[in-house]
């Protein structure tokens, strides 16, 4: 019964934390709701009309949004490189960045979800997925385990900062025989959802450009680099903007992470190119048409050829101890690492595998304004997301928010 | 088949009790028939209503659920048309038609009645709609009975008349013109290269120096399409073909990716056939209407091929170069073609096992 007046309390004193805040807050706030119901707005058309509203066709049949679901779950992912050193291998320095890491957790899984939802023909039928009520078959199809896996890791990165938070909310310490389980376990499933994500391409025989046993592995690097820089970023304005205190050595610590796996990456990716064109096969085609174009169809080149560059020339900055250190030079690699694998694992991934089709035909994609309409809708959800996991996180860990008996 | 041991769920929700009463010998299941009363049910009706019609229900946990999250969903729409003092019968019957159908199960696990069940439902709705009526069947795989197919790549002259038959025969859209076959045309002495071909040719056939080749879904014995699917909305009938349930499909594409024969489509939006253009001899695995976020596909005209036809591209096919007939029939055509022309498939090497081979004369 106390539970629940704490509890209640607490979303009180959230509620009044997230409407309350500096003119800057409130315009960023606006300006996301704003962007929200944009996003809504066209996702209403796309209802309406159908998925033709979309650039997406028998051709290529999926586009922006599931490029923006893999490249999500992969941010989701690399919260475990804040949560293994800090719960499991206590390392004092993450410990502040790590609920904010899994507030970026969640919000892109949420982000996850919503790409989903909004790239489904028929999200009305949804039910049908749900096991117990719907037929899910389990274990056949990859995608039922992406659902259980995405899901067990939503519940595991709500609950744990969450326990951590109403102790903290009512003056206790958290108890870690409590949370260290839960920890534990989360490392694995994030592990696991990158790797079933990536699965659900690797298993399809019938696009070659996917069906290669480094795609997994090249998920997770690519993964662990850019999650961490984004999570840089993030804490980067939170201690510019709040009084939440990050150390210095917390950030490095971090930026440590993010270099290794962006060298372990760029390694994969000179595998990957050799691999395709030391001697091409027929199955190379679609790395040709990414990285060169086909028979003069080239959609993808301005693409491919920002990304590439962006990645190394963020990597070689990274990698020197002393451009690394410098937080200006840091702030700026994390941001071009960032989005140089949005693009390589999302628009470079999902589209390539379906050009040239099944006979060799080359059939281009390219979003239509609805589209980015909608991905930029839920882009702003899971800012908007983050932005209030993090006000009431920050108002708790700074003692701001308590518990009034 | 009474009303008591249906086994899907039904709201009654405020019209006449012949409406809800059930199926009467001639199979239909709401209304229509005309050839009996309806004493008996209304009987029933009586002692069990309003409250008891809804819950007293037996059902397991599944349908439980099943009911609870239907309720939530559109308990709203349901009160408001139950209430509206101007909707007629018709109206209420075609909300519960609606209601029923929203939240049927998965067709491959219904039982025969379920699945006639169904099918009468969407006869009657399209009845309602349009006041007019269709044929639809439900029939099942036959037992020996396993469907091949062959394409003669030396009688082929790329006339697209199977295009075409298969377009009207099947109800697809217009509008995209969307086509299950796809006749690929290629250069000689290229041999077959696909990447040079041309599928969407508009020029007079057969050209000069060319040679053609039909691809349409392979219904392979080892299907990537359907392991995929994450409700099992698609899957292999015993007699071979793979279909898909329209109505279970949730729109993923996951089997659209999978698929290494470009054999599947998708409705990208609302499907439209003029009325008149419409096949009213439908099956529900089959040529159906569709609707808009569904996949579909070739299904080798199950509802001609189990009424022992052949399918439309067959029969329309000038040349003779399409060959279609049960496998496990040692006198059909198909078999001597197996057996007596040096045949071949397409992509062995993926293990995917198609049950559509190529020859030459």
């Amino acid at each position: 019964m106390r539970q629940i007046k704490v509890f209640k309390s607490l979303v009180r004193d959230s509620l009044d934390t997230i409407t309350r805040g500096s003119k800057k807050y409130h315009l960023w706030m606006a300006a996301l709701t704003f962007m929200m119901l944009v996003g809504m707005y066209c996702y209403s058309i796309q209802l309406k009309e159908g998925l033709s509203v979309t650039g997406m066709t028998d051709r290529v049949s999926w586009g922006l949004y599931i490029s923006n679901f893999t490249f999500l779950v992969g941010v989701a992912a690399a919260a475990v490189m804040l949560v293994m050193p800090t719960y499991v291998l206590k390392d004092i320095d993450f410990k502040q960045a790590v609920l904010i890491g899994e507030g970026v957790a969640v919000a892109a899984l949420v982000m996850c979800l919503a790409f989903v939802i909004a790239d489904m023909g028929g999200p009305s039928v949804l039910w049908h997925m749900i096991p117990g009520i719907g037929v899910f078959n389990f274990p056949n199809s990859m995608l039922t385990w992406d659902v259980l896996v995405l899901n067990g890791y939503l519940f595991l990165n709500i609950t744990i900062p969450f326990y951590i938070l109403f102790r903290h909310y009512q003056g206790k310490e958290s108890k870690k025989s409590v949370y260290i389980p839960g920890a534990f376990l989360s490392v694995f499933w994030a592990v696991a959802i990158h790797l079933v994500t990536a699965f659900l391409y690797q298993g399809l025989q019938a696009r070659p450009f996917w069906n290669n046993a480094l795609l997994g592995p090249r998920f997770l690097a690519s993964a662990f680099a850019a999650g961490p820089a984004l999570i840089i970023l993030v804490l980067a304005v939170i201690r510019t903007y709040t009084s939440f205190k990050i150390e210095n050595k917390t950030i490095k610590k971090i930026a440590m992470v993010v270099t290794v796996a962006a060298q372990i990456n760029l390694i994969m990716l000179i595998s990957e190119l050799f691999k395709e064109f030391y001697a091409p096969t027929h199955h190379s085609e679609s790395a040709y048409y990414l990285f060169f174009g086909l028979h003069g169809k080239d959609a993808l080149l301005p693409w491919i050829w920002t990304a590439i560059p962006l990645n190394v020339l963020a990597t070689v900055m990274l990698t020197f101890h002393k451009l690394r250190n410098n937080f200006k030079v840091l702030y700026f690699a994390c941001f071009i690492l960032f989005i140089a694998i949005w693009i390589e694992k999302g628009f470079g991934l999902i589209v390539p595998g379906f050009i040239p089709g099944p006979y060799g035909k080359i059939a281009e994609y390219m979003p239509t304004g609805i589209e980015i309409g909608v991905t930029l809708g839920i882009w702003a959800l899971g800012a908007f997301v983050f932005t209030i996991l993090a006000k009431t996180a920050i108002g708790i860990e700074i003692g701001k928010l308590r518990y009034k008996k | 088949m009474s009303s008591n041991n249906k086994k899907w769920f039904s709201l009654n929700i405020g019209r006449k009790n012949q409406e809800t009463s059930s199926s009467c010998s001639c199979g239909k299941q709401s209304g229509g028939c005309g050839g009996h009363n309806h004493e008996e049910t209304d009987k029933i009706e009586e002692r069990k209503n309003g409250f008891e019609q809804v819950f007293d229900v037996k059902m397991d946990r599944r349908s439980a659920f099943k009911q609870l999250a239907a309720s939530l969903a559109i308990g709203a729409g349901a009160v408001s048309t139950s209430c509206s003092m101007f909707s007629g019968d018709e109206s209420k019957e075609k909300a519960q038609i609606d209601w029923e159908e929203q939240f049927k199960g998965n067709y491959k696990l219904m039982t025969d009645e379920e699945k006639q069940a169904t099918v009468d439902r969407l006869v009657r709705s399209y009845q309602l709609r349009t006041g007019k009526t269709i044929n639809m069947s439900a029939k099942n795989a036959e037992e020996n009975v396993l469907f091949g197919y062959a394409f003669n790549i030396s009688k082929c002259q790329g006339y697209m008349d199977c295009v075409s038959a298969c377009v009207e025969e099947n109800n697809q859209d217009r509008n995209s013109q969307m086509q299950y076959i796809r006749i690929h045309e290629m250069k000689d002495g290229n041999g077959f290269n696909f990447s040079e071909a041309d599928d969407n040719y508009y020029h007079e056939v057969p050209a000069e120096g060319h040679f053609y080749m039909g691809t349409q879904c392979f219904h392979c014995d080892n299907p990537p399409c359907v392991n995929v699917c994450p409700v099992q909305a698609t899957w292999r009938e015993d007699d071979g073909l793979v279909v898909v349930d329209y109505d279970w499909c949730v729109g993923c594409r996951y089997c659209m990716a999978a698929c290494p024969y470009d054999g599947r489509r998708f409705n990208w939006s609302k499907p439209e056939v003029p009325e008149e253009e419409i096949n009213k001899n439908q099956h529900y695995l089959g040529n159906r209407l569709r609707k808009k976020g569904v996949m579909e596909k070739c299904t080798f005209c199950v509802q001609r091929s189990r009424a022992g036809k052949n399918p439309a591209c067959v029969e329309a096919c000038p040349t003779g170069a399409r060959i279609f007939g049960n496998l496990l029939d040692p006198n059909s055509t198909i078999r001597w073609v197996l057996e007596n022309k040096k045949v071949f498939r397409l992509k062995e090497d993926l293990g995917t096992e198609p049950k559509f081979w190529y020859f030459m004369d």
